[in-house]
């Protein structure tokens, strides 16, 4: 048995150390002065920023944002099962919903983006339309796909004990699914943090998308990168959290 | 063709010769254009549930432990599951599998996931068994061990058993009589008398080498 700790090295450690190298490359030709500051800021000036700043990112913008990501989530995930499910059980839902599904896809979130802010205004709710539109599809295809793919022999099986359609579903059919649908809402859950940043760079007096959008403004390069580096701090966390969640229910899957 | 109550009757043909077609037409998943299915004496209008069908591959649910694999078919008759765990440990115990209960599918080996599956499959409780190639995916030496054990178990089970298979030495090993499916649909039936008890030694006997060829000689002389 290897210990954890040495388990977690040979994984990590070469990525753990690739970073600290490009960290150290990046803020010698920044200090060096090969690059200007304010097109490239080093990374301790970055840092230095983010603790300037802490009290108005930590309490006011990233909770702001955090909650858009986490509604925008919730309810494409509700939505986005509700209907991938719909899907699954009738042809005719599939054959109306899946062209338009696609189109939602190809429409250009920044053109469309504007058309929420004149909807919703500046409140929370046009910054969750844009998450939403860009996070449902995955769920969509995710659970509607997992149900369908494979259990063609399953089901057969289970009919002959004499199951009907619901216990299929529930017994063989949704734990079949659940790997893919994982996949969907990893994800998805990163596309949320995107789609909550644009829209708030379209409109909004508050979260991490405006704020760096206001710095930028501002050419203060470090602030910028600074919330950069907290969406995609929070981006990973809840990637982290869904592959956890995973892979607690997902143990005895097949290997 | 018929199948008595109590008798083991295998299927033999070549691939593509519809013997998987026609299981699932005995099972219910599929129904005939032509001709009658009677179960016990009676034409059913749904067969679906109502005979144990055993599929070529072992199609154990991997997120299910053994017992709870073989605990299906109760969930699925809705049936109270703690009046039949006597039953069920006392049938794994029966094949071999104590110990292994709680044990899931990517743990076991090719026997005894087969095992499991059959297991499963009389747990529905049905008198006719349908066994799709059970032995079909398992290497010789398995599969041997597998037909002294069935052999041992056969003659407490009191079922009734459909098996296809395309291994000569077993067919005659295990049946009563064997179905040839022929080509255009052609079936010829052989009566095995060798008596039971049996046991897999038999295979070297000249009674049985005799057989063998018969049957053999049976299928060259169709092509």
């Amino acid at each position: 048995m290897k210990s954890r700790f040495k388990n977690w090295a040979e994984n990590y450690g070469l990525f753990l150390l690739v970073v600290v190298l490009l960290i150290s490359v990046w803020e010698w030709v920044v200090k060096q002065g090969f690059i200007p500051s304010f097109i490239l800021p080093a990374p301790t000036s970055i840092w230095q920023s983010l603790m300037e700043n802490r009290q108005l990112l930590l309490e006011q913008h990233l909770p702001a944002t955090l909650k858009e990501v986490l509604l925008g989530f919730i309810l494409s995930l509700i939505g986005g099962v509700i209907i991938g499910v719909g899907m699954h059980f009738s042809r005719a839902l599939e054959k109306v919903l899946y062209p338009f599904l696609v189109i939602s896809q190809t429409v250009p979130l920044i053109a469309i983006s504007p058309i929420f802010i004149m909807w919703f205004g500046y409140s929370i709710w046009s910054k969750i339309a844009v998450t939403i539109l860009t996070a449902f599809f995955p769920i969509v295809v995710s659970t509607y796909d997992g149900l369908k793919t494979g259990g063609g022999e399953y089901r057969e099986l289970l009919l002959t004990m004499g199951a009907n359609r619901w216990q299929i579903f529930k017994k063989v059919q949704i734990p079949l699914a659940l790997p893919a649908f994982f996949s969907g809402l990893k994800m998805s859950v990163v596309y949320c943090v995107v789609g909550a940043t644009i829209g708030e760079w379209l409109g909004a007096s508050e979260g991490l998308g405006y704020f760096s959008r206001r710095m930028s403004g501002n050419l203060q390069a470090d602030a910028v990168f600074a919330s950069i580096f907290l969406l995609s701090l929070m981006g990973i966390v809840l990637f982290l959290l869904i592959g956890l969640v995973e892979k607690q229910l997902l143990k005895n899957k097949i290997r | 063709m018929n199948v008595l109550p109590g008798e083991f009757v295998s299927v033999i043909g070549a691939s593509g010769s519809g013997k998987s077609t026609l299981f699932k037409l005995i099972a219910g998943l599929l129904e005939p254009d032509k001709g009658q299915i009677c179960i016990n004496g009676q034409q059913f209008g749904k067969r679906l549930g109502k005979v144990g069908y055993m599929p070529q591959k072992d199609l154990l649910l991997p997120w299910r432990t053994v017992v709870d694999n073989v605990m299906l078919p109760i969930e699925l008759s809705k049936e109270k599951k703690q009046e039949k765990m006597s039953e069920i440990s006392e049938g794994l115990a029966r094949f071999g599998l104590a110990g292994y209960e709680n044990a899931y599918p990517h743990e076991l080996s090719g026997g005894m996931k087969q095992r499991v599956a059959f297991l499963r499959t009389i747990m529905t409780g049905r008198k006719l068994l349908l066994l799709d190639e059970p032995f079909g995916a398992l290497d010789s030496m398995t599969k041997h061990n597998m037909h002294s054990w069935l052999l041992e178990l056969w003659v407490d089970l009191q079922k009734t058993v459909l098996f296809i298979t395309h291994d000569l030495e077993e067919a005659i090993l295990l049946s009563d009589r064997i179905y040839l499916l022929l080509d255009k649909g052609a079936v010829k039936e052989l009566k095995v008398e060798l008596p039971r008890p049996r046991r897999s030694e038999l295979i070297y006997q000249t009674e049985f080498i005799a057989m063998r060829k018969e049957l053999e000689l049976l299928i060259h002389n169709e092509k």
